[in-house]
């Protein structure tokens, strides 16, 4: 009955597998992404950008159809070109990076829905928007993890840097010029991997992935490698139990995964031992020192 | 002896207005050079201005021999995330920045500096304490910590002994006077001029621009505390340029 319901349909069936193994892949390079976006209260930002890869997606589908390297590059373009021209416009006028982004964002959106609305149908317009993580062919796996690899390697690269500049960034600037580069090549990781969760579900959901990990995260862990390897962990668990929950009930995959991850975000905010709601409410008798 | 900081007719300031205009003087090698004025005056922003954060509007910072980059600066604790889940010892391990870079590793050494440096400003045993569960005395001795690990000939401390009771304060000035000792030089923004005139040697008077700058029992007369309190705080938003930039650009 338990082998039925939460192993067979990854041994039964290939769709299964490399849907299992694509979450995985979503999990370990978004997941730390998310933590950052987080802790530099960025998170709305992470979700503006999925809306600014709509149009190069759309140009891409525009041109090839329903070629998800082609949606991807053309996505890729659009978000580097938003994050940068914000990121640029942020660190040379008064504007901060969440408005600046909200302007580019906005436009792109804009544009994005007008390049399918000319050409698409519906549910070219519902793959758009909400993905497909099981509908996954090799060579897109390849993609995502090829990007989930990347994002590692390029934030282990940053990662000194992008946590000084999170807490001190006026230290950062006094030694080192890498502040900027690192930021940059921060937004660039976060484009990457909404491109990545843009390909399994949609651009309305791929930043769920990111964001409510690292949500949890916080609840759960006080020091940054511990919210990383929680957050890595609840991605995994939602992606897996999300789609098991859509196998078992034919829910659409990217919103069962997205709705995992919110049962386990709810039971931290109950539940978490950092300040969660119960653990506030019964602390316990106070300590001596 | 050459200068450790040279201000050339320096105007720093934001969105073209001045915070600090043309401000002319030497720093000393090894000085410990008290800067006081009232709030307003510009004294974190010639700061900012001398580690490169704040780029003049006119005129230039000379730094020496050295780069920008080896300069210790103590930014106000506003200044800094304190939620941020970071622990003290990775914190003060910060100021290790320019021996680790962007991959260094964290071996021996450097632990055991980090430690000395924290038991120096006493927070020995807070090592694995987040930052954002420090009160502000113990935030700004690990503030200390960090400067001390930068090992820098030229400190640059702003309002270093706000809100902090006189314990932390003894400590910390301790710190300051064995920098002073070691030949470093030293600047400070201040606001307790008891302190100024009992422990600080050159004194710079500053209010947008220089009301006085030289030995503290001259500079810090009743005349001029009185004309520094004159300055106007607020920015004019209808002001003209300022006609004595146009000086030296029509000479150039």
């Amino acid at each position: 009955m338990i082998y039925d319901a939460l192993i067979a349909p990854f041994v039964e069936f290939e769709f299964m597998r490399r849907a299992l193994a694509a979450v995985i892949a979503l999990a370990l390079g978004g997941a730390p992404i998310g933590v950052f976006l987080m802790l530099r209260r960025m998170s709305l930002v992470g979700d503006a950008m999925a809306h600014a890869i709509l149009p190069g997606a759309a140009i891409g589908f525009l041109l090839s159809g329903l070629n998800l390297f082609a949606m991807t590059a053309g996505g890729l373009i659009a978000g580097f070109a938003v994050a940068i021209l914000a990121g640029v416009v942020a660190r040379t006028t008064e504007l901060k990076e969440d408005a600046s982004l909200a302007t580019f964002y906005l436009a792109s959106l804009a544009l994005g829905v007008t390049i399918v609305s000319i050409k698409g149908t519906n549910i070219d317009l519902l793959h758009v928007l909400f993905g497909n993580i099981l509908a996954m062919d090799d060579p897109t796996l390849l993609v995502i993890a090829f990007n989930a690899t990347l994002t590692l390697v390029v934030l282990a690269v940053i990662y000194r840097p992008l946590v000084i500049e999170s807490v001190d960034p006026l230290f950062l600037r006094t030694v080192s010029r890498a502040g900027a580069p690192a930021h940059l090549a921060f937004l660039a990781l976060v484009v990457v991997n909404l491109v990545n969760g843009f390909q399994a579900l949609g651009t309305l959901l791929a930043v769920g992935l990111m964001i409510l990990p690292a949500a949890i995260a916080r609840f759960w862990s006080r020091d940054i490698t511990g919210m990383i390897c929680i957050a890595v962990a609840s991605a995994m668990v939602s992606g897996y139990a999300g789609l098991v929950l859509s196998f078992q009930t034919r829910v659409p995959s990217g919103p069962a995964i997205i709705l995992v991850a919110t049962v386990l975000y709810v039971g931290s905010i109950l539940f978490g031992n950092v300040r969660g709601v119960i653990r506030q409410m019964f602390p316990g008798r106070h300590l001596e020192a | 002896m050459a200068a450790q900081l040279q201000f050339r007719d320096v105007t720093l300031g934001y969105d073209r207005h001045p915070a600090v205009h043309h401000l002319d003087g030497e720093v000393a090698p090894g000085a410990l050079l008290a800067i006081v004025g009232p709030n307003g005056a510009g004294k974190s922003t010639l700061f900012r201005g001398i580690v490169g954060i704040v780029k003049p509007l006119a005129g230039t910072i000379l730094t020496g021999d050295l780069d920008v980059r080896e300069i210790a600066y103590l930014p106000q604790t506003l200044d800094i995330d304190r939620s941020f889940p970071i622990s003290v010892f990775d914190f003060v391990g910060t100021g290790l920045w320019r021996q680790t870079g962007f991959f260094g590793g964290m071996g021996k050494d450097a632990r055991d500096r980090i430690a000395r440096a924290l038991a120096a400003v006493g927070l020995s045993g807070f090592e694995n304490r987040t930052i954002g569960t420090l009160s502000g005395g113990q935030m700004q001795r690990m503030l200390f910590a960090r400067v001390l690990l930068q090992d820098a000939r030229l400190i640059v401390l702003d309002e270093p002994f706000n809100a902090i009771d006189a314990k932390t304060s003894a400590d910390l000035l301790a710190l300051v006077q064995r920098w002073h000792a070691e030949q470093r030089t030293v600047l400070a923004a201040l606001h307790d001029m008891d302190l100024v005139r009992a422990h600080f040697p050159e004194t710079l008077l500053l209010a947008r621009g220089e009301v006085a700058w030289g030995t503290t029992s001259e500079v810090l007369t009743a005349e001029n505390l009185k004309e520094a309190r004159r300055m106007c705080e607020a920015f004019d938003d209808s002001a003209a340029a300022c006609a004595a930039d146009e000086v030296p650009s029509r000479a150039a």
